[in-house]
Protein backbone atom coordinates (compact mmCIF):
# COMPACT_ATOMS: atom_id res chain seq x y z
CA UNK A 1 0.00 0.00 0.00
CA UNK A 2 1.64 3.51 -0.91
CA UNK A 3 2.30 5.32 2.08
CA UNK A 4 0.65 9.22 2.15
CA UNK A 5 3.89 10.45 2.79
CA UNK A 6 7.25 8.74 2.17
CA UNK A 7 10.68 10.58 2.95
CA UNK A 8 13.38 8.02 1.98
CA UNK A 9 17.40 9.06 2.88
CA UNK A 10 16.67 12.93 2.64
CA UNK A 11 20.43 15.17 3.29
CA UNK A 12 20.44 18.33 3.16
CA UNK A 13 23.79 20.40 3.57
CA UNK A 14 24.06 23.73 3.96
CA UNK A 15 27.50 26.04 2.65
CA UNK A 16 29.09 22.44 1.19
CA UNK A 17 29.94 21.61 5.02
CA UNK A 18 26.93 21.59 7.21
CA UNK A 19 24.67 18.30 7.17
CA UNK A 20 21.80 19.74 8.71
CA UNK A 21 20.00 17.29 7.91
CA UNK A 22 21.64 13.87 7.17
CA UNK A 23 19.99 10.63 5.78
CA UNK A 24 17.03 10.64 7.16
CA UNK A 25 14.25 8.31 6.19
CA UNK A 26 10.36 7.93 7.49
CA UNK A 27 6.70 7.40 6.28
CA UNK A 28 3.42 8.80 7.98
CA UNK A 29 0.10 7.25 7.51
CA UNK A 30 -3.39 9.33 6.57
CA UNK A 31 -4.85 10.48 9.58
CA UNK A 32 -1.48 9.68 11.48
CA UNK A 33 0.44 11.90 13.44
CA UNK A 34 4.61 11.50 13.58
CA UNK A 35 6.13 13.58 16.29
CA UNK A 36 9.59 14.88 14.78
CA UNK A 37 11.61 15.90 18.32
CA UNK A 38 14.67 17.00 19.13
CA UNK A 39 16.88 19.74 20.51
CA UNK A 40 17.17 22.78 18.56
CA UNK A 41 19.60 22.66 15.60
CA UNK A 42 18.92 18.96 15.19
CA UNK A 43 17.65 19.46 11.92
CA UNK A 44 14.17 19.16 12.44
CA UNK A 45 12.53 22.12 11.28
CA UNK A 46 14.56 21.48 7.98
CA UNK A 47 13.31 18.55 7.65
CA UNK A 48 9.51 20.68 7.43
CA UNK A 49 11.09 22.84 5.05
CA UNK A 50 12.06 20.25 2.95
CA UNK A 51 8.81 18.14 2.85
CA UNK A 52 6.97 21.91 2.20
CA UNK A 53 9.26 21.99 -0.58
CA UNK A 54 10.76 25.35 0.58
CA UNK A 55 14.40 24.12 -0.25
CA UNK A 56 15.49 21.48 -2.43
CA UNK A 57 16.92 18.15 -0.61
CA UNK A 58 21.10 17.72 -1.49
CA UNK A 59 20.01 14.06 -1.67
CA UNK A 60 17.03 11.58 -0.67
CA UNK A 61 13.66 11.73 -2.59
CA UNK A 62 9.55 12.68 -0.93
CA UNK A 63 6.87 10.84 -2.27
CA UNK A 64 3.40 12.19 -1.51
CA UNK A 65 0.82 9.40 -2.52
CA UNK A 66 4.60 7.43 -4.28
CA UNK A 67 4.49 10.70 -6.84
CA UNK A 68 8.22 12.33 -6.37
CA UNK A 69 7.85 15.68 -5.55
CA UNK A 70 11.43 16.47 -6.87
CA UNK A 71 10.35 14.87 -10.19
CA UNK A 72 7.18 17.05 -10.55
CA UNK A 73 6.00 19.83 -13.01
CA UNK A 74 5.59 23.07 -11.92
CA UNK A 75 1.78 22.07 -12.47
CA UNK A 76 1.80 19.21 -10.58
CA UNK A 77 3.40 20.39 -7.46
CA UNK A 78 1.21 23.14 -7.56
CA UNK A 79 -1.62 20.38 -6.96
CA UNK A 80 0.59 18.61 -4.36
CA UNK A 81 1.06 21.90 -2.43
CA UNK A 82 -3.71 21.79 -2.09
CA UNK A 83 -2.68 18.71 -0.05
CA UNK A 84 0.31 19.67 2.11
CA UNK A 85 -0.45 22.62 4.33
CA UNK A 86 1.70 23.61 7.32
CA UNK A 87 1.09 25.88 10.58
CA UNK A 88 3.98 27.64 11.59
CA UNK A 89 6.06 27.85 14.83
CA UNK A 90 5.93 31.84 14.83
CA UNK A 91 2.49 33.39 14.57
CA UNK A 92 3.82 36.90 14.34
CA UNK A 93 5.95 36.37 11.41
CA UNK A 94 4.11 33.71 9.70
CA UNK A 95 0.55 36.60 9.07
CA UNK A 96 1.47 39.15 6.54
CA UNK A 97 1.40 42.11 8.81
CA UNK A 98 -0.39 43.81 5.40
CA UNK A 99 -3.72 41.55 5.23
CA UNK A 100 -6.50 41.34 6.59
CA UNK A 101 -7.41 37.88 8.75
CA UNK A 102 -10.40 37.46 6.22
CA UNK A 103 -7.94 37.64 2.94
CA UNK A 104 -5.14 35.69 5.20
CA UNK A 105 -7.64 32.39 6.00
CA UNK A 106 -8.97 32.33 2.28
CA UNK A 107 -5.34 33.31 0.68
CA UNK A 108 -4.83 29.75 -0.39
CA UNK A 109 -8.30 29.30 -1.67
CA UNK A 110 -7.84 32.35 -3.64
CA UNK A 111 -4.28 30.92 -4.97
CA UNK A 112 -5.83 28.15 -5.77
CA UNK A 113 -8.42 30.24 -7.48
CA UNK A 114 -11.38 28.43 -5.81
CA UNK A 115 -12.81 31.26 -4.72
CA UNK A 116 -14.20 34.54 -6.55
CA UNK A 117 -15.24 37.61 -5.81
CA UNK A 118 -14.67 39.67 -2.69
CA UNK A 119 -18.67 38.66 -1.22
CA UNK A 120 -18.11 35.16 -1.55
CA UNK A 121 -14.84 35.19 -0.11
CA UNK A 122 -15.84 37.15 2.51
CA UNK A 123 -18.46 34.65 3.66
CA UNK A 124 -16.20 31.89 3.32
CA UNK A 125 -13.56 33.37 5.65
CA UNK A 126 -16.60 33.99 7.84
CA UNK A 127 -17.42 30.93 7.80
CA UNK A 128 -13.79 29.98 8.63
CA UNK A 129 -13.38 31.83 11.28
CA UNK A 130 -15.84 30.58 13.17
CA UNK A 131 -14.33 27.17 12.95
CA UNK A 132 -11.67 28.56 14.99
CA UNK A 133 -14.00 29.75 17.76
CA UNK A 134 -13.58 33.86 15.96
CA UNK A 135 -16.77 36.21 14.32
CA UNK A 136 -17.60 37.90 11.42
CA UNK A 137 -16.39 40.84 12.93
CA UNK A 138 -12.56 39.87 12.86
CA UNK A 139 -12.86 39.74 9.25
CA UNK A 140 -11.32 42.79 8.53
CA UNK A 141 -9.19 43.00 11.40
CA UNK A 142 -5.36 43.21 11.07
CA UNK A 143 -3.15 40.45 12.22
CA UNK A 144 -1.77 43.06 15.01
CA UNK A 145 -5.22 43.16 16.51
CA UNK A 146 -4.84 39.71 17.45
CA UNK A 147 -3.47 38.18 20.28
CA UNK A 148 -0.92 35.45 19.72
CA UNK A 149 -3.30 32.64 20.65
CA UNK A 150 -5.51 34.08 17.93
CA UNK A 151 -3.05 34.28 14.97
CA UNK A 152 -1.92 31.00 15.74
CA UNK A 153 -5.49 29.65 15.06
CA UNK A 154 -5.27 31.76 12.14
CA UNK A 155 -2.56 29.72 11.08
CA UNK A 156 -4.69 26.67 11.86
CA UNK A 157 -7.29 27.37 9.91
CA UNK A 158 -5.60 28.95 6.95
CA UNK A 159 -3.73 25.61 6.78
CA UNK A 160 -7.60 23.35 6.75
CA UNK A 161 -9.06 25.75 4.42
CA UNK A 162 -7.98 23.67 1.44
CA UNK A 163 -8.67 20.34 2.88
CA UNK A 164 -5.16 19.27 2.69
CA UNK A 165 -4.42 15.29 3.60
CA UNK A 166 -1.27 16.51 5.60
CA UNK A 167 -0.55 19.51 7.63
CA UNK A 168 3.11 20.25 8.80
CA UNK A 169 3.40 21.43 11.86
CA UNK A 170 6.71 23.35 12.83
CA UNK A 171 6.53 23.66 16.41
CA UNK A 172 2.84 24.95 16.57
CA UNK A 173 2.59 25.82 20.45
CA UNK A 174 5.93 26.00 21.48
CA UNK A 175 5.77 30.22 21.05
CA UNK A 176 2.15 30.19 22.73
CA UNK A 177 1.51 31.02 26.72
CA UNK A 178 0.81 27.40 28.42
CA UNK A 179 -2.09 29.12 28.88
CA UNK A 180 -3.34 28.73 25.53
CA UNK A 181 -1.23 25.96 24.38
CA UNK A 182 -3.80 23.33 25.47
CA UNK A 183 -6.59 24.86 23.66
CA UNK A 184 -4.41 25.24 20.28
CA UNK A 185 -3.77 21.70 20.45
CA UNK A 186 -7.22 21.12 21.05
CA UNK A 187 -8.21 22.18 17.85
CA UNK A 188 -5.44 20.64 16.11
CA UNK A 189 -6.85 16.93 17.45
CA UNK A 190 -10.35 18.08 16.62
CA UNK A 191 -9.76 19.56 13.06
CA UNK A 192 -7.79 15.87 12.56
CA UNK A 193 -10.64 13.91 13.66
CA UNK A 194 -13.18 15.42 11.71
CA UNK A 195 -11.12 16.19 8.74
CA UNK A 196 -9.02 12.78 9.05
CA UNK A 197 -5.54 14.85 8.25
CA UNK A 198 -2.34 13.50 8.90
CA UNK A 199 0.23 15.84 11.05
CA UNK A 200 4.07 15.87 10.62
CA UNK A 201 4.01 17.39 14.37
CA UNK A 202 7.55 18.73 15.02
CA UNK A 203 8.23 20.10 18.72
CA UNK A 204 10.82 19.75 21.50
CA UNK A 205 8.35 19.53 24.11
CA UNK A 206 7.24 16.03 24.90
CA UNK A 207 4.82 17.03 27.13
CA UNK A 208 2.58 17.99 24.00
CA UNK A 209 4.00 15.44 21.97
CA UNK A 210 2.90 12.35 24.55
CA UNK A 211 -0.79 14.65 23.87
CA UNK A 212 -1.05 14.41 20.08
CA UNK A 213 1.38 11.92 18.67
CA UNK A 214 0.98 8.26 17.36
CA UNK A 215 4.22 7.66 16.65
CA UNK A 216 7.60 9.28 17.73
CA UNK A 217 10.75 10.07 16.18
CA UNK A 218 13.35 11.14 17.63
CA UNK A 219 16.26 13.19 15.79
CA UNK A 220 20.03 14.34 16.83
CA UNK A 221 22.34 15.95 15.10
CA UNK A 222 20.32 15.42 11.53
CA UNK A 223 19.52 11.69 11.91
CA UNK A 224 16.77 9.86 13.43
CA UNK A 225 17.89 8.01 16.28
CA UNK A 226 14.55 6.50 17.61
CA UNK A 227 11.20 5.58 15.34
CA UNK A 228 8.36 4.22 17.43
CA UNK A 229 4.82 4.34 18.33
CA UNK A 230 4.17 6.34 21.13
CA UNK A 231 2.83 3.85 24.07
CA UNK A 232 5.85 2.10 23.65
CA UNK A 233 8.57 5.11 23.36
CA UNK A 234 7.24 6.75 26.34
CA UNK A 235 7.31 3.35 28.42
CA UNK A 236 10.61 1.82 26.86
CA UNK A 237 12.74 4.32 25.19
CA UNK A 238 15.78 2.10 23.49
CA UNK A 239 17.62 5.15 22.54
CA UNK A 240 19.71 6.99 25.25
CA UNK A 241 19.31 10.19 23.73
CA UNK A 242 15.71 9.33 24.21
CA UNK A 243 15.81 8.42 28.01
CA UNK A 244 17.68 11.79 28.52
CA UNK A 245 14.71 13.80 26.70
CA UNK A 246 12.39 12.09 28.48
CA UNK A 247 14.27 12.73 31.54
CA UNK A 248 14.14 16.42 31.28
CA UNK A 249 9.87 16.01 31.32
CA UNK A 250 8.75 17.43 34.88
CA UNK A 251 6.51 14.53 35.87
CA UNK A 252 2.57 14.86 37.03
CA UNK A 253 3.65 13.65 40.23
CA UNK A 254 6.66 13.23 42.82
CA UNK A 255 6.22 9.75 43.56
CA UNK A 256 6.70 8.88 39.51
CA UNK A 257 9.87 11.64 39.14
CA UNK A 258 12.18 10.05 36.83
CA UNK A 259 15.80 9.68 37.29
CA UNK A 260 17.39 13.22 35.74
CA UNK A 261 19.85 12.34 33.16
CA UNK A 262 21.91 15.47 32.52
CA UNK A 263 23.69 15.38 29.14
CA UNK A 264 27.14 16.25 29.09
CA UNK A 265 27.88 19.59 26.66
CA UNK A 266 26.19 21.00 23.77
CA UNK A 267 25.32 18.76 20.52
CA UNK A 268 28.42 18.92 18.41
CA UNK A 269 28.54 20.96 15.21
CA UNK A 270 26.62 19.38 12.16
CA UNK A 271 29.82 20.89 10.55
CA UNK A 272 31.46 18.15 12.33
CA UNK A 273 29.75 15.32 13.09
CA UNK A 274 31.39 12.34 15.32
CA UNK A 275 32.55 9.58 14.23
CA UNK A 276 31.00 6.38 14.69
CA UNK A 277 27.71 7.06 16.80
CA UNK A 278 27.13 10.77 16.31
CA UNK A 279 25.75 10.58 20.14
CA UNK A 280 28.83 9.10 21.54
CA UNK A 281 30.68 12.16 22.60
CA UNK A 282 27.11 12.64 25.25
CA UNK A 283 26.23 9.40 25.64
CA UNK A 284 26.63 7.92 29.43
CA UNK A 285 26.74 4.59 28.07
CA UNK A 286 29.31 5.22 24.95
CA UNK A 287 31.42 2.26 24.87
CA UNK A 288 34.99 1.47 22.85
CA UNK A 289 32.77 0.37 19.75
CA UNK A 290 30.58 3.58 19.91
CA UNK A 291 33.47 5.51 18.28
CA UNK A 292 34.47 3.16 15.62
CA UNK A 293 31.13 2.15 14.01
CA UNK A 294 27.45 4.19 13.30
CA UNK A 295 24.80 1.54 14.38
CA UNK A 296 21.65 1.49 12.25
CA UNK A 297 18.37 2.26 12.86
CA UNK A 298 17.24 -1.55 13.50
CA UNK A 299 14.01 -3.04 14.51
CA UNK A 300 14.55 -4.02 18.39
CA UNK A 301 10.88 -4.70 18.79
CA UNK A 302 7.13 -4.20 17.28
CA UNK A 303 7.48 -1.58 15.04
CA UNK A 304 10.05 -0.08 17.25
CA UNK A 305 13.66 1.00 15.74
CA UNK A 306 16.34 2.32 17.77
CA UNK A 307 20.18 3.27 16.22
CA UNK A 308 22.28 2.08 19.31
CA UNK A 309 24.52 -0.15 19.84
CA UNK A 310 23.45 -1.00 23.30
CA UNK A 311 19.76 -0.71 22.47
CA UNK A 312 17.27 -3.79 24.13
CA UNK A 313 20.24 -5.13 25.74
CA UNK A 314 19.03 -3.99 29.16
CA UNK A 315 16.32 -2.17 30.47
CA UNK A 316 17.52 1.33 29.50
CA UNK A 317 16.92 2.95 33.02
CA UNK A 318 18.47 0.63 34.82
CA UNK A 319 21.51 0.77 32.69
CA UNK A 320 21.47 4.77 33.01
CA UNK A 321 21.60 4.47 37.15
CA UNK A 322 24.35 1.68 36.95
CA UNK A 323 26.68 3.92 35.21
CA UNK A 324 25.10 7.24 36.98
CA UNK A 325 25.80 5.11 40.36
CA UNK A 326 29.83 4.13 39.20
CA UNK A 327 30.05 6.79 37.08
CA UNK A 328 33.23 9.33 38.20
CA UNK B 1 4.53 72.05 15.64
CA UNK B 2 7.02 73.85 13.93
CA UNK B 3 7.32 70.38 11.70
CA UNK B 4 3.65 70.84 10.82
CA UNK B 5 4.04 74.44 9.76
CA UNK B 6 6.73 73.27 7.10
CA UNK B 7 4.60 70.49 6.66
CA UNK B 8 2.02 72.63 5.29
CA UNK B 9 3.93 75.09 3.61
CA UNK B 10 5.48 72.67 1.53
CA UNK B 11 2.33 70.78 0.96
CA UNK B 12 1.04 73.67 -0.15
CA UNK B 13 3.85 74.85 -2.27
CA UNK B 14 3.59 71.55 -4.24
CA UNK B 15 0.06 72.18 -4.50
CA UNK B 16 0.78 75.27 -6.55
CA UNK B 17 3.56 73.66 -8.55
CA UNK B 18 0.78 70.94 -9.66
CA UNK B 19 -1.89 73.51 -10.62
CA UNK B 20 1.21 75.33 -12.47
CA UNK B 21 2.01 72.33 -14.27
CA UNK B 22 -1.26 71.77 -15.25
CA UNK B 23 -2.97 74.88 -16.01
CA UNK B 24 0.52 76.61 -17.17
CA UNK B 25 -1.21 77.95 -20.44
CA UNK B 26 -4.36 79.91 -18.75
CA UNK B 27 -1.86 81.23 -16.09
CA UNK B 28 0.94 82.25 -18.26
CA UNK B 29 0.77 86.08 -18.72
CA UNK B 30 2.66 86.52 -21.27
CA UNK B 31 4.27 84.05 -24.27
CA UNK B 32 7.50 82.39 -22.37
CA UNK B 33 8.75 82.53 -26.13
CA UNK B 34 8.00 85.89 -26.64
CA UNK B 35 10.91 88.39 -27.31
CA UNK B 36 10.25 91.70 -26.79
CA UNK B 37 13.63 94.15 -27.69
CA UNK B 38 11.76 97.19 -26.25
CA UNK B 39 11.74 95.67 -22.70
CA UNK B 40 15.25 94.01 -22.50
CA UNK B 41 16.24 93.33 -18.65
CA UNK B 42 13.47 95.34 -16.95
CA UNK B 43 12.42 95.18 -13.42
CA UNK B 44 9.28 93.80 -11.93
CA UNK B 45 6.05 95.74 -13.10
CA UNK B 46 2.39 95.57 -13.64
CA UNK B 47 3.03 94.54 -17.10
CA UNK B 48 5.75 91.89 -16.37
CA UNK B 49 5.61 90.82 -12.91
CA UNK B 50 9.23 89.86 -12.66
CA UNK B 51 10.76 91.60 -15.02
CA UNK B 52 12.04 90.16 -18.25
CA UNK B 53 15.41 88.93 -19.41
CA UNK B 54 18.07 89.65 -22.07
CA UNK B 55 15.68 89.00 -24.96
CA UNK B 56 12.77 90.48 -23.48
CA UNK B 57 10.89 87.73 -22.20
CA UNK B 58 8.90 87.55 -19.35
CA UNK B 59 10.55 85.62 -16.87
CA UNK B 60 7.42 84.44 -15.01
CA UNK B 61 6.10 83.32 -17.97
CA UNK B 62 9.35 81.21 -18.60
CA UNK B 63 9.68 80.11 -15.09
CA UNK B 64 5.46 78.92 -14.76
CA UNK B 65 6.54 77.17 -18.27
CA UNK B 66 10.15 75.65 -17.22
CA UNK B 67 8.05 74.19 -13.99
CA UNK B 68 6.56 71.57 -16.46
CA UNK B 69 9.42 70.64 -17.81
CA UNK B 70 11.64 70.37 -14.41
CA UNK B 71 8.95 68.43 -12.83
CA UNK B 72 7.97 66.06 -15.67
CA UNK B 73 11.59 65.27 -15.80
CA UNK B 74 11.82 65.47 -12.04
CA UNK B 75 8.77 63.54 -11.64
CA UNK B 76 9.67 60.72 -14.50
CA UNK B 77 13.17 59.93 -13.31
CA UNK B 78 13.11 58.66 -9.83
CA UNK B 79 9.08 56.57 -11.04
CA UNK B 80 11.43 55.28 -13.94
CA UNK B 81 14.25 54.20 -11.70
CA UNK B 82 12.15 53.10 -8.99
CA UNK B 83 10.18 50.51 -11.74
CA UNK B 84 13.48 49.42 -12.37
CA UNK B 85 15.78 49.08 -9.19
CA UNK B 86 12.81 47.68 -6.92
CA UNK B 87 12.24 45.10 -9.65
CA UNK B 88 15.88 44.39 -9.92
CA UNK B 89 16.60 44.64 -5.78
CA UNK B 90 13.70 42.12 -5.18
CA UNK B 91 14.37 39.80 -7.89
CA UNK B 92 17.42 39.78 -6.37
CA UNK B 93 17.07 39.49 -2.98
CA UNK B 94 13.93 36.89 -3.62
CA UNK B 95 15.86 34.57 -5.63
CA UNK B 96 19.13 34.58 -5.06
CA UNK B 97 21.85 32.90 -6.37
CA UNK B 98 23.16 33.96 -9.71
CA UNK B 99 20.73 36.73 -10.45
CA UNK B 100 21.82 38.27 -6.94
CA UNK B 101 24.99 38.11 -7.45
CA UNK B 102 24.94 39.21 -11.15
CA UNK B 103 22.20 42.14 -9.81
CA UNK B 104 24.86 43.53 -6.60
CA UNK B 105 28.03 43.80 -9.14
CA UNK B 106 25.89 45.68 -11.20
CA UNK B 107 24.80 48.14 -8.43
CA UNK B 108 28.28 48.43 -7.31
CA UNK B 109 29.48 49.49 -10.80
CA UNK B 110 26.70 51.22 -11.38
CA UNK B 111 27.53 53.40 -7.57
CA UNK B 112 30.80 53.80 -8.83
CA UNK B 113 29.93 56.63 -10.85
CA UNK B 114 28.90 60.11 -9.58
CA UNK B 115 25.07 60.74 -10.59
CA UNK B 116 25.93 64.25 -12.27
CA UNK B 117 29.38 62.37 -13.95
CA UNK B 118 26.55 59.25 -15.20
CA UNK B 119 24.13 62.36 -16.66
CA UNK B 120 27.18 63.60 -18.33
CA UNK B 121 27.92 60.44 -20.00
CA UNK B 122 24.79 59.48 -21.07
CA UNK B 123 23.88 62.75 -22.33
CA UNK B 124 27.15 63.06 -24.11
CA UNK B 125 26.42 59.47 -25.86
CA UNK B 126 22.92 60.23 -26.41
CA UNK B 127 23.39 63.50 -26.72
CA UNK B 128 21.12 66.51 -25.02
CA UNK B 129 17.35 66.68 -25.07
CA UNK B 130 15.27 66.33 -22.69
CA UNK B 131 13.97 62.31 -23.08
CA UNK B 132 17.80 61.46 -22.37
CA UNK B 133 17.85 63.72 -19.58
CA UNK B 134 15.71 61.94 -18.21
CA UNK B 135 17.10 58.77 -19.03
CA UNK B 136 20.47 59.90 -17.64
CA UNK B 137 18.92 60.88 -13.98
CA UNK B 138 17.05 57.81 -13.99
CA UNK B 139 20.26 55.72 -14.70
CA UNK B 140 21.81 57.47 -12.02
CA UNK B 141 19.14 56.90 -9.54
CA UNK B 142 18.42 53.29 -10.37
CA UNK B 143 21.25 51.63 -8.34
CA UNK B 144 20.31 53.13 -4.98
CA UNK B 145 16.98 51.63 -5.79
CA UNK B 146 18.52 48.69 -6.38
CA UNK B 147 19.90 48.75 -2.83
CA UNK B 148 17.28 49.89 -0.80
CA UNK B 149 14.64 47.46 -1.83
CA UNK B 150 17.07 44.36 -1.81
CA UNK B 151 17.82 45.58 1.55
CA UNK B 152 14.22 45.54 2.83
CA UNK B 153 12.97 42.63 0.61
CA UNK B 154 15.97 40.19 2.20
CA UNK B 155 14.63 40.93 5.46
CA UNK B 156 10.96 40.79 4.44
CA UNK B 157 12.16 37.30 2.69
CA UNK B 158 13.08 35.89 6.08
CA UNK B 159 9.53 35.75 7.48
CA UNK B 160 7.35 33.04 8.19
CA UNK B 161 4.13 34.59 5.50
CA UNK B 162 7.03 34.63 2.71
CA UNK B 163 7.75 30.70 3.04
CA UNK B 164 3.83 30.48 3.72
CA UNK B 165 3.07 31.79 0.51
CA UNK B 166 5.56 29.78 -1.54
CA UNK B 167 4.31 26.51 0.40
CA UNK B 168 0.38 27.37 -0.45
CA UNK B 169 1.57 27.63 -4.14
CA UNK B 170 1.72 31.05 -5.12
CA UNK B 171 4.07 31.56 -8.03
CA UNK B 172 7.39 33.56 -7.32
CA UNK B 173 5.97 36.97 -9.62
CA UNK B 174 2.44 36.76 -6.98
CA UNK B 175 4.44 36.76 -3.92
CA UNK B 176 6.69 39.11 -4.62
CA UNK B 177 3.85 41.57 -5.78
CA UNK B 178 1.56 40.33 -2.96
CA UNK B 179 3.67 39.86 -0.12
CA UNK B 180 7.30 41.66 -0.27
CA UNK B 181 6.15 44.94 -1.98
CA UNK B 182 3.36 46.12 0.14
CA UNK B 183 5.95 44.97 3.12
CA UNK B 184 8.55 46.99 1.67
CA UNK B 185 7.00 50.22 0.27
CA UNK B 186 7.39 52.96 3.45
CA UNK B 187 11.19 53.18 2.98
CA UNK B 188 10.73 53.04 -1.22
CA UNK B 189 7.67 55.53 -1.25
CA UNK B 190 10.33 58.27 1.08
CA UNK B 191 13.28 57.30 -0.91
CA UNK B 192 11.08 57.82 -4.10
CA UNK B 193 10.00 61.23 -2.57
CA UNK B 194 13.45 62.48 -1.27
CA UNK B 195 15.07 61.78 -4.80
CA UNK B 196 12.38 63.93 -6.69
CA UNK B 197 14.20 66.52 -4.89
CA UNK B 198 17.53 65.15 -6.05
CA UNK B 199 16.36 64.80 -9.37
CA UNK B 200 14.91 68.35 -10.17
CA UNK B 201 18.51 69.27 -8.96
CA UNK B 202 20.39 67.17 -11.64
CA UNK B 203 18.19 68.00 -14.60
CA UNK B 204 19.30 71.77 -12.91
CA UNK B 205 22.87 70.79 -13.05
CA UNK B 206 23.10 69.06 -16.35
CA UNK B 207 20.75 72.00 -18.12
CA UNK B 208 23.14 74.74 -16.43
CA UNK B 209 26.29 72.96 -18.30
CA UNK B 210 24.21 73.08 -21.26
CA UNK B 211 23.60 69.08 -21.38
CA UNK B 212 19.49 69.48 -20.60
CA UNK B 213 17.05 71.39 -22.21
CA UNK B 214 17.86 73.34 -24.83
CA UNK B 215 17.03 77.08 -25.72
CA UNK B 216 14.59 78.79 -26.61
CA UNK B 217 12.37 76.04 -24.56
CA UNK B 218 12.71 77.07 -20.86
CA UNK B 219 13.80 74.99 -17.86
CA UNK B 220 15.02 76.30 -14.80
CA UNK B 221 18.38 74.85 -15.26
CA UNK B 222 19.11 76.90 -17.94
CA UNK B 223 17.21 79.72 -17.00
CA UNK B 224 19.80 79.88 -14.64
CA UNK B 225 22.00 79.10 -17.37
CA UNK B 226 21.66 82.13 -19.47
CA UNK B 227 20.20 83.95 -16.48
CA UNK B 228 24.43 84.14 -14.67
CA UNK B 229 25.39 84.52 -18.65
CA UNK B 230 23.65 88.06 -18.47
CA UNK B 231 23.84 88.41 -14.44
CA UNK B 232 24.85 92.29 -14.68
CA UNK B 233 21.66 92.90 -17.45
CA UNK B 234 19.54 91.76 -14.89
CA UNK B 235 20.22 89.41 -11.83
CA UNK B 236 16.52 88.22 -12.08
CA UNK B 237 16.07 85.16 -13.96
CA UNK B 238 19.22 83.54 -12.49
CA UNK B 239 17.49 84.55 -8.94
CA UNK B 240 13.77 83.39 -9.68
CA UNK B 241 14.45 80.50 -11.34
CA UNK B 242 17.32 79.39 -8.63
CA UNK B 243 14.70 79.94 -5.88
CA UNK B 244 11.74 77.89 -7.76
CA UNK B 245 14.37 75.19 -7.74
CA UNK B 246 15.50 75.44 -4.03
CA UNK B 247 11.86 75.60 -2.72
CA UNK B 248 10.20 72.62 -4.50
CA UNK B 249 13.74 70.54 -3.54
CA UNK B 250 13.46 72.07 -0.42
CA UNK B 251 9.88 71.00 -0.37
CA UNK B 252 9.57 67.08 -1.41
CA UNK B 253 12.36 66.78 1.48
CA UNK B 254 10.59 68.17 3.96
CA UNK B 255 7.77 65.69 2.82
CA UNK B 256 9.63 63.19 2.37
CA UNK B 257 11.04 63.73 6.13
CA UNK B 258 7.12 63.98 6.95
CA UNK B 259 6.71 60.44 5.27
CA UNK B 260 9.68 58.82 6.51
CA UNK B 261 8.04 59.58 9.97
CA UNK B 262 4.98 58.32 9.29
CA UNK B 263 6.11 55.10 7.95
CA UNK B 264 9.04 54.04 9.63
CA UNK B 265 8.68 50.47 11.07
CA UNK B 266 10.06 51.38 14.02
CA UNK B 267 7.13 54.22 14.75
CA UNK B 268 4.39 52.08 13.48
CA UNK B 269 2.43 49.80 14.87
CA UNK B 270 3.38 46.54 13.78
Amino acid sequence: MTKLLEANDLRKVFGGAVRAVDGVSFSLDERETLALVGESGCGKSTVSRLILRLTDPTEGTIRFEGQDMGRMSQRALKEVRREIQFVFQDPFSSLDPRMTAGDIVTEPLAVHGLIKGRAKRRDTATDLLKTVGLSAKHVNNWPRQFSGGQRQRLGIIRAFALGPRLIVADEPVSALDVSVRSQVINILQDMQEDKGTAYLFISHDMATVKHIADRVAVMYLGKIVELAPKSSFFSAPQHPYSEALLSAVPASHPDKRRERILLQGDPPSPVNIPSGCRFHTRCPLAQELCKREEPPLAQVADNHAAACHFAQAWPMRSRVADTSASGP
Amino acid sequence: MLDRIFLNLALGFLSLIAIVVVFGDFIQPHDPLAQNFLSRDEGPSAEYWLGTDDFGRDVFSRILEGTRLSMTIGLASPLIAAVIGIGMGTTAAYFGGWAERVITRITDMMMSFDPLLLGVLVVALLGPGILNLAVAISFALIPSFIRLSRASALSVRQEGYVDAAIAMGRPSYSTILRHVLPNISGPLVVMTTLWVGTAIRLEATLSFIGLGAQPPAPSWGNIVRYGVQNIFGSPLPALFAGLAITLTVLSFNILGDALRDRLDPDRAAR
